[in-house]
């Protein structure tokens, strides 16, 4: 996939990004192998977008986000951002640019600091930064849980003392503190409750407007991903399948993943459900220590043939703002 | 009264905590007929699980206890029964699979024992019978190689394969019927789309009856026949599946549905979500405890809890307001 690099409208552009982990074994800690969680994806997320990211577990979606933001160190690739590649930047020219990225978590029961309030929790990153100081501290802070739709008393509480929905929250004020341009929404609702749930996304979306936000938000809950996103990417075993509008690639998945994936999805409706076609996979995913040869999705795709095994399909545009990684895609145009 | 193989009677169970104790199920009744699919949906805590471990006889106690209530099956109420008793009909009568399958099993046996176990134990087959028996009900739910695979540990299988292996072990008996608590929960879609399948063929196969427990209004529309909605230890809608989501009637039932993202939906609109906290019972409830975070809520709603009440063909709803008009039935 290439992208116009000068192309002001870009905010982040990932090349060909690879996070390879090492297996060690024996006595010296040799490397036996990787585990290739993310193997070569490249995609851009425009200002004031959302880019959803949906796959099952373990296809590398976390690993992506938690590689854009250098927590860690990419194995190849470039990560641009705003024109600046954060892969070669380092120390206190890295730590700046985290104020730009922030990152809300999946667990807000693992992701809050139990023993601080609150307002220390809040008002960390402030002081991490030196963006303020005394006073001025507590009024951001209680600005920030007045704008995510928390009581600014609530500051001198502890975690334990909240829902899962209200720290939530408090992890979306967190991340707020900074003014941020660019946040990475990883599984920020799949922990909470059905009615919960639409609460924190109705507040995602409108502090998007609010602050003229860009998101990067991955999910597994495929039909929360397209309610949310501009753009959806379908991630499979370490790499991008599929990229599309969010309307494209309802309309026209062209991928035999994708599609499975959408006709998987339960729909709260009895009479839709019973009616559409259903795509059913065989086997599990395979291991990302050893992947299939040529195409990741092979040894469960119902149309592979003797070519997927050989060679990897390209992640081409098929049509415009449509990319797909798969020889048979015309098929289904 | 027709023919339900289960029929609860005014289910009550409570929990005892340092805070006080909390009402978790508050007179639950519902049957369920021979061969019926039963859907139970709520959010967490809303006592749909802790209705079917009461029913089973496996709450805790302390610091839970059932407090009132019958629960008849072939004619015995289970809730009297002496634990020997009831174990005799847990797992032969009645199995139950759990959302996690890995621990579920122990991490120490092979599947092949695991399998065996109840075999032996309920139907006092031989270690040889139970042997082939076990191959066979791996096959059934779709594993390849079953008979090698049997001396494998529960870590060599995957997510679906070992809830594919809770439900061989659930259905190694025959029950009559089979409690499912959340058990796709914890897989991915297209792992939950295989035992969803897998269910619904077994099920068509044996006959048996299922009451699957979820949060997922989706997972339930493709499965069951009727729909039970619980709310804070209350079933607040009853209705066949059809009904329930063409004229949902309850107002948490409208929202819990509005609040769903359709991955068939054309337009990107606004979600719908309750405001505000499911409750913590710590006395029964004078209201209607969905009274908080309803926006049709009327004077009357806060001085009298209403009873399930008709309001269309076998369709039963715990709501004083004909949220239509907005005005009170």
């Amino acid at each position: 996939m290439t992208t116009d690099k000068t192309d002001n409208n870009v905010l982040l552009r990932v090349d060909d990004l690879m996070m390879h982990f090492p297996i060690r074994r024996g006595v010296f800690q040799r490397q036996v192998g990787a585990v290739r969680a993310v193997d070569g994806v490249s995609f851009d997320v425009k200002r004031g977008e959302t880019l959803g990211l949906v796959g099952e577990s373990g296809c590398g979606k976390s690993t992506t986000g938690r590689t854009i933001l250098q927590l860690y160190k990419p194995t190849a690739g470039e990560v641009e951002f705003d024109g600046v590649n954060l892969v070669t930047l380092k120390g206190e020219q890295m730590r700046q640019m985290r104020r730009k990225i922030q990152m809300i978590f999946q667990d807000p029961y693992a992701s809050l600091n139990p023993r601080m309030t609150v307002g220390q929790l809040v008002g960390e990153p402030l002081i991490v930064h030196n963006v303020a100081t005394g006073s001025e501290i507590n009024q951001r802070v209680e600005h920030l849980l007045e704008v995510v739709g928390l009581n600014p008393a609530f500051a001198s509480r502890y975690p334990h003392e909240f829902s899962g929905g209200q720290r939530q929250r408090i992890g979306v004020a967190r991340a707020l503190a900074l003014q941020p341009s660019f946040i990475i929404c990883d599984e920020p609702i799949s922990a909470l409750d059905v009615s919960i749930q639409a609460q924190v996304v109705n507040l995602l979306e409108e502090l998007q407007q609010q602050f003229n936000l860009t998101y990067l938000f991955i999910a597994h809950d495929l039909s929360m991903v397209k309610h949310i996103s501009d753009r959806v990417a379908v991630m499979y075993l370490g790499v991008f399948v599929e990229l599309a509008s969010r309307d494209d690639l309802h309309a026209m998945p062209l991928h035999p993943y994708t599609r499975a994936l959408l006709s998987a999805v339960p729909i709260p409706d009895p009479i839709a459900d019973a009616r559409r076609e259903r795509v059913i996979l065989k086997g599990d995913v395979p291991s990302p220590a050893n992947p299939p040869s040529g195409c990741r999705f092979r040894t469960r795709c119902p149309i592979a043939e003797g070519l997927c095994a050989e060679s990897r399909p390209d992640f081409r545009e098929i049509k415009p703002g449509h990319f797909v990684a798969c020889f048979f895609a015309e098929r289904y145009l | 009264m027709p023919d339900f193989i289960l029929d609860v009677q005014g289910l009550e169970t409570t929990f005892k905590t340092p805070d006080g104790v909390i009402h978790a199920v508050n007179g639950v009744s519902f049957g369920l007929g021979e061969g019926e699919t039963l859907g139970v949906v709520g959010e967490s805590g809303c006592g749909k699980s802790v209705t079917m471990l009461s029913v089973l006889g496996l709450i805790p106690s302390p610091p839970g206890k059932v407090i009132a209530g019958k629960a008849f099956f072939s004619g015995q109420d289970l809730i009297q029964m002496s634990k020997e008793e009831i174990r005799h009909v847990r797992g032969a009568q009645i199995a139950m699979i759990f959302q996690d399958p890995m621990t579920s099993l122990n991490p120490v046996l092979t599947i092949g024992r695991q399998l065996e176990e109840p075999l032996i134990l309920h139907i006092g087959m031989t270690k040889k019978q139970a042997r082939d028996r076990a191959a066979e009900l791996l096959t059934m739910v779709g594993i390849p190689n079953a008979k090698d695979r049997l001396n494998d540990y529960p870590h060599q299988y995957s997510g679906g394969m070992r809830q594919r292996v809770m439900i061989a072990m659930a259905l190694s008996c025959s029950p009559q019927i089979l409690i499912a608590d959340e058990p796709t929960t914890a897989l991915d879609v297209t792992i939950q789309a295989q035992i969803m399948d897998l269910v619904k063929r077994l099920r068509d196969e044996l006959g048996m009856a299922i009451i699957w427990i979820t949060h997922d209004l989706g997972v339930v529309a493709g499965l069951a026949k009727r729909v039970l909605v619980m709310y804070g230890g209350y079933i607040i809608e009853e209705a066949p599946v059809n009904e329930l989501y063409a004229n949902p009637s309850h107002p948490y039932t409208i929202g819990l549905l509005g609040s769903l993202p359709r991955v068939d939906e054309k337009e990107r609109t606004k979600l719908y979500s309750i405001e505000g906290q499911p409750p913590v019972l710590y006395t029964k409830p004078n209201a209607c405890p969905f009274a908080p975070r309803c926006k049709w809520a009327l004077e009357h709603c806060w001085q009298e809890n209403p009873a399930l009440m008709g309001v269309g063909p076998e369709h039963l709803a715990a709501c004083w307001v004909d949220t239509k008009t907005g005005r009170h039935r």
